[in-house]
């Protein structure tokens, strides 16, 4: 930006040729922003635009073809607000973000402390925590749907060898949120662990030993050095996780489909439930669901760059 | 670089939603996704068909059938297959983008939608001949008296069994009449050592599709889900979950799942469709099929399955004769014995079943059941079918898990299918 600013100053002191000159230094400086205007327009502006106006009109399939959907304001979102599948959503939402979070949190904290010690061994074992980041998630999720299956999963398998009833981990609406919870977490772990861990190593040793010459060891040491210093890394990994897990869909719709009888439903299914899981497309409701995901993630985007500001300020 | 990061984050979502709101797809497949807008509008011999049969690589019996067709007809095909839930959201886009293809093979409980839509031509204005079409099958693509298409073939759901899973229990399969004689069956499997019956109750439209049988055999109508045979037929399903005779995975089981079931060998029934006939006869262990029995004896009507081939509107009508021809060619006598071999579908019309049978007696089952089949959209339901059947199959999972018992299940999904279909 810089350079294209102080071209026209230098073509006007060249003097005699210095109206036109300008003009063609801001067709350049269009021309090289183009690409990304267009990209970012296309595949970004329009389809939001998209997603709001569809959301803002009544479409059923015949308007939807036709294109004359008439404009019928909020009347969407009062739908969706007055479904009785609203207040589920919302909470189980809530509960699998939240529930997620912490424990991804916690045991990738756990796992990056004890593989910042560089013992042998180390970067294979670490290694190999990375599988699930790496695996598709249909792979990862139809797995876990096959080991929970309640008549011929292996946990059901461990646990009638260990004496326990077996656990309708998938078609009990009293454990299905559970289910897709504990797959979630294990599928974040990974993202945890690297953000954490090279967060830790960042931590200058001087630091440690210091702490050490005045009698801080184990748990203190952690609690006074070790997590105020990650505290920055901490709520950038926190957030973003936040924003990831908001979305979750796969695990959830290839593991229960939201179900049995709604009780592992997200908004993310819930949308999609609406727009693509019925032979008769609901596209509107279904457009509103996602936007009111964009707002929320978009309160947690702001909330994050304010924390970025605040750290590079400090 | 922070804002940047941020808004990449918010973008991620974006993404997402516009999934949600099939923005995504909309300007990609307008722009180049399908080549048939550019054949069309150089009007030149090339017809675009799409099916949902991606299993039917270019080699096959099937592809080469659209190609013999589109020769006769003087022109040259396109064809594109798609994943049948794809198919129709595709085919909604392509219409709203004026580039639908010139045939389309769609599954039938969705003729309703496009044609509610105005995706599609009636056979009455390509004068596609429908006489001869059985009129079950017929019915899941009329409305207000109009046709929509010509049934291509038709699949639909029965009963396998394993013969030595029974005779071990010491079953006559000739006993099971009713769902009486049935449930004593299941008693007895269970007796023995051995599981009962695997289908599928999952929460999508696979789960309605499997339930229709026993709700339609129980003489229940969808226009009243919360009617005591209605009630009863849920009632049923949740019995056997609850005394063991199916197992509790069934909530969670598609088609293909519950039929890996029934293929380990240890389940003496699954109820399942025409397609796996095929994967039957790998399973190596003895099997039979009967039909879904009634409540109360005889045969219960089963939802048909199957594909509708319609041509779409197009804003160049002198298209249609050659779609027209295309259709015909597909669905007219030797052709359709052909057809519905290739897809291992029944055919549509008495005389190609008759033939269908002669050459492989093991049919003769299904095609009673096709007979007595029923189409979802049927009885002028319509674009009200998909309404009903999210409630019902809701009311099944309900019941099924436990969290609402089968009385209760369906007096709520009929206030809510009343409600959506006002």
């Amino acid at each position: 930006m810089n350079r294209v600013s102080q071209a026209p100053a230098r073509a006007a002191a060249g003097g005699r040729r210095a109206a036109p000159r300008p003009r063609s230094g801001q067709w350049a400086a269009w021309a090289f922003l183009a690409p990304v205007v267009i990209y970012l327009v296309i595949f970004y502006a329009y389809p939001l635009y998209r997603n709001i106006e569809l959301s803002l009109r009544d479409y059923t399939v015949r308007s939807f073809v036709q294109g004359d959907a008439p404009f019928t304001g909020f009347a969407n979102y009062a739908k969706i607000l007055g479904d009785e599948t609203f207040g589920p959503a919302l909470w189980h939402t809530t509960m699998f973000t939240m529930v997620s979070l912490v424990f991804q949190f916690v045991i990738g904290l756990a796992l990056a402390m004890f593989f910042v010690k560089n013992f042998r061994l180390s970067a294979t074992l670490r290694a190999l925590f990375l599988v699930p980041w790496l695996l598709p998630l249909i792979v990862s999720s139809s797995t876990w749907s096959w080991m929970l299956n309640s008549d011929s999963g292996v946990v059901n398998a461990v646990l009638g060898v260990l004496g326990v009833e077996p656990v309708h981990w998938l078609t009990s609406p009293d454990w299905s949120l559970w289910s897709v919870i504990i797959a979630n977490i294990w599928i974040g772990i990974p993202f945890n662990l690297v953000v954490l861990y090279s967060g830790l190593q960042a931590i200058d040793p001087v630091i440690y030993e210091a702490a050490e010459l005045d009698g801080a060891t184990g748990w203190r040491r952690f609690w006074k050095v070790t997590f105020p210093l990650l505290r920055p890394v901490s709520a950038i990994t926190v957030l973003l996780g936040l924003v990831y897990t908001l979305k979750v869909f796969d695990i959830i719709w290839i593991m229960t489909k939201g179900g049995p009888s709604g009780s592992s439903t997200t908004f993310a299914t819930w949308s999609y439930r609406l727009g693509f899981g019925n032979l008769l497309p609901a596209f509107g409701p279904g457009a509103a669901v996602g936007n009111l995901l964009i707002v929320t993630a978009l309160i947690f985007g702001l909330i994050y760059i304010r924390v970025q500001r605040r750290r590079t300020l400090s | 670089m922070g804002l940047a990061a941020a808004s990449r984050r918010a973008t991620g979502l974006v993404s997402l939603a516009a999934l949600g709101g099939l923005v995504a797809c909309s300007s990609p497949s307008g722009g180049g996704g399908d080549p048939a807008g550019a054949s069309q509008a150089s009007g030149g011999g090339t017809y675009t068909i799409w099916d949902p049969y991606p299993q039917h690589d270019r080699s096959s019996e099937w592809v080469k059938l659209l190609e013999t067709c589109g020769t006769q007809a003087g022109v040259t095909i396109e064809r594109t297959a798609y994943d049948t839930t794809d198919l129709t959201n595709k085919a909604l886009l392509a219409a709203q983008q004026g580039n639908a293809p010139d045939v389309l093979i769609v599954d039938n409980p969705v003729v309703s939608t496009l044609a509610e839509a105005g995706v599609l031509t009636t056979a009455d204005e390509n004068k596609l001949d429908i006489s001869a079409i059985a009129p079950n099958l017929l019915a899941a693509g009329q409305s207000q008296g109009r046709t929509y298409g010509v049934p291509i073939g038709a699949n639909t759901l029965a009963l396998y069994y394993n013969r030595e899973v029974l005779k071990k229990a010491g079953v006559d399969i000739a006993s099971v009449k009713d769902w009486t004689s049935l449930t004593a069956a299941l008693q007895k499997v269970k007796a023995a050592g051995k599981k009962g019956i695997t289908f599928s109750a999952i929460g999508t439209e696979e789960g309605s599709f499997q339930f229709l049988p026993w709700f339609w055999g129980s003489g229940a109508r969808l226009t009243k889900l919360d009617s005591p045979e209605g009630v009863s037929a849920v009632a049923l399903w949740t019995d056997w979950l609850k005394k063991g005779y199916a197992p509790n995975s069934v909530i969670n089981n598609t088609q293909t799942t519950s039929w890996q079931e029934f293929a380990t060998g240890d389940f003496a029934f699954a109820e399942n469709g025409t397609w796996q006939l095929a994967g039957a006869k790998q399973a190596g262990f003895d099997y039979g099929t009967i039909p879904v029995p009634g409540k109360d004896g005889g045969t219960a009507p089963a939802p048909t399955g199957g594909e509708f081939v319609g041509i779409p509107v197009q804003k160049d009508v002198a298209r249609y004769p050659a779609s027209q021809k295309i259709v015909t060619c597909l669905t007219s006598g030797a052709n359709s014995l052909t057809t519905t071999t290739t897809l291992s579908y029944i055919a549509p019309t008495e005389q190609v079943r008759a033939e269908q049978v002669a050459r492989d007696p093991e049919l003769k089952v299904w095609v009673e059941a096709v007979e007595a089949a029923k189409g979802r959209t049927s009885d002028d339901l319509g674009t009200k079918y998909p309404k009903i059947s999210e409630p019902m199959w809701g009311a099944v999972q309900a019941a099924l898990s436990g969290s609402k018992s089968p009385q209760q299940a369906m007096t709520d999904a009929q206030a809510a299918a009343a409600s959506a279909t006002q």
